[in-house]
């Protein structure tokens, strides 16, 4: 399912225009990481993709839908977003209630539920911790229960709101692994992240963001390598990608499989 | 005389069997930057809610063994003698920010107005940290109304505006911009060597290597390794116990095996990395 953004404009009712023109069109079944310095509009522009922002001009297209047209509740069915935060997120006794919530609500049958609700626990590691309240996990614990229970949507679409922020390196491990499996199942994974090495190893595309409009959007290895113009919003290029600079390699590399092959 | 001196400290959260902190023993010099490592889990946070005097003043639970920094000892001080000297800076800003004030600067003086501290005095300490940590364009916005990471500036400036003797921050850049990370990284450099002691915790391990005076490594409640941030960073006891590295260090290690990587001790920051990775 693709995702068609045209011109897209976004004002808070404060008077900020947070996004400034936009267009961007994402296929079926890319992985995209979305960068950009503090107050870019990285989430004001995700949060157009399941409704919870409307534009103020130009349009967002999830497949055949135009989210102007759609409820938020009918959105859900497409778009999964993991909050930044997963205290405005959780709001259930038991983690295993909280991952069933949200199928339950899209009306699948009971079969398919319990199916997304394993699947969910299995990618997420959590299936030992299934019977504990959400809030007596650690925030790193809690950042995985809220990507459980959008995974067990089963949505095309999947947004992850900074999934990295306060994890340890086993976690962050733990989430690159997620985002793989959710590709080889063909999802459409859109992650905003300030780890840019995180980043450089799990994202084909990247598109960097700067003060609400499209600075560059390329495959991830023209774009991390672009050191002067991310500057500009903010962003350092991978340690590797540095370090390779650096060295005088003169292929760009993202990760320490390619900066190991060059250095032979 | 240590400036922070914790003498055989265990805590436990109320309702638990296990305790968060098992044992530490930790003194601190007035004016060091030292930063804490080590997995979720570990008690890095429990340890900054220690020394901020939160356990157990505001958390209840058991603490055994004294805490003491500038010479106060917690449990025998209250909450509001103790904000005097220590500020925290919270894990989540969402966490910290008062909820009771319209804009970033009000948000900011909101500590200063609750020590008494003149009008005058307080708009110009306000003013300042704000130019410090390089928000004075979010002055008149509602703190709500900021993305994360300019939420976690705002968190930061509020607790550097009481200019506290030690500074307590559970990962202030979690949420930041890489650029804007290493500028707020500069800025506590800049308050420790200007005498505020500073204690971080961070999982961005080739920042603290350019920055920590000193590396302490937790694990399970306890103190693993501590010492000088390159020889903690790349040892072999935070790689078993599973601590995240620098991409340097993981890199180096591995060109180590294939003969590229020639020096015995392994890189943590990029200048170490280009250094040994040249000619």
């Amino acid at each position: 399912m693709n995702i068609e953004i045209k011109d897209l404009r976004y004002t808070y009712p404060t008077g900020l225009e947070a996004i400034s023109g936009i267009s961007l069109s994402i296929k079926a079944g890319e992985q995209v990481a979305i960068v950009g310095q503090n107050g870019a509009g990285k989430t004001t522009l995700v949060r157009h993709f399941n409704g919870l922002l409307q534009p103020t001009a130009g349009s967002v297209m999830i497949g055949d839908w135009e989210t102007k047209k759609q409820s938020v509740a009918k959105l859900a069915s497409r778009v999964g977003y993991v909050f930044q935060n997963p205290d405005e997120q959780l709001f259930s006794k038991d983690v295993i209630t909280e991952i069933t919530f949200g199928p339950k609500n899209l009306g699948y049958s009971k079969e398919k539920i319990d199916s997304l609700v394993g699947r969910a626990l299995a990618f997420t590691e959590l299936g030992d911790r299934a019977e504990l309240n959400p809030y007596d996990l650690p925030p790193a614990w809690r950042k995985m229960v809220a990507l459980a229970s959008i995974i067990a949507m089963d949505t095309p679409i999947i947004i992850f709101d900074e999934p990295t922020t306060g994890q340890d390196s086993s976690n962050i491990n733990r989430i690159a692994n997620v985002i793989a499996k959710l590709r080889q199942e063909g999802k459409t994974v859109i992650t905003i992240t300030h780890d840019i090495d995180f980043c450089a190893e799990n994202f084909e595309r990247v598109i960097a963001l700067s003060k609400g409009k499209v600075l560059l959007d390329g495959p991830a290895r023209d774009v991390l390598g672009q050191e002067k113009v991310l500057a500009q919003t903010y962003v350092d290029p991978p340690q590797l990608t540095r370090l390779g600079k650096k060295l005088g390699l003169k292929e760009t590399v993202r990760n320490q499989e390619e900066f190991l092959k060059a250095m032979k | 005389m240590a400036f922070v001196n914790l003498k055989n400290v265990t805590y436990k959260y109320p309702l638990t069997d296990k305790p968060a902190l098992q044992n530490i023993n930790l003194q601190i010099k007035e004016g060091e930057f030292v930063a804490i490592v080590g997995p979720n889990g570990a008690g890095k946070s429990t340890l900054c809610y220690t020394l901020a005097g939160f356990a157990p003043h505001f958390f209840k639970g058991e603490l055994s063994g004294t805490v003491e920094v500038a010479g106060k000892i917690s449990n025998q001080s209250t909450l509001d003698e103790w904000v005097l000297n220590v500020g925290l800076a919270f894990q989540n800003p969402f966490n910290q920010i008062s909820g009771a004030k319209y804009t970033v600067f009000e948000e900011i003086a909101f500590g200063l107005e609750n020590i008494g501290i003149p009008r005058d005095e307080m708009k110009k300490r306000v003013e300042d940290a704000m130019t410090l940590t390089g928000i004075t364009d979010l002055a008149d916005r509602s703190p709500y109304s900021l993305s994360g990471g300019q939420q976690q500036r705002v968190a930061l400036t509020s607790i550097l505006v009481m200019r506290p003797k030690l500074l307590v921050l559970d990962e202030p850049t979690s949420q930041m911009d890489p650029i804007g990370t290493r500028e707020v990284f500069g800025t506590i450099r800049k308050m420790a060597e200007e005498g505020m002691t500073v204690v971080l915790v961070e999982h961005k391990v080739e920042w603290i290597a350019e920055f920590a005076d000193r590396v302490i490594a937790m694990h399970n409640g306890q103190v693993l390794l501590e010492g000088n941030p390159s020889e903690v960073l790349t040892s072999n006891v935070l790689i078993k116990n599973g601590f995240g590295l620098s991409r340097y260090t993981s890199a180096a290690r591995e060109a180590k095996k294939l003969g590229i990587w020639k020096k015995e001790k392994l890189p943590v920051t990029l200048d170490e990395a280009v250094e040994g990775f040249k000619k």
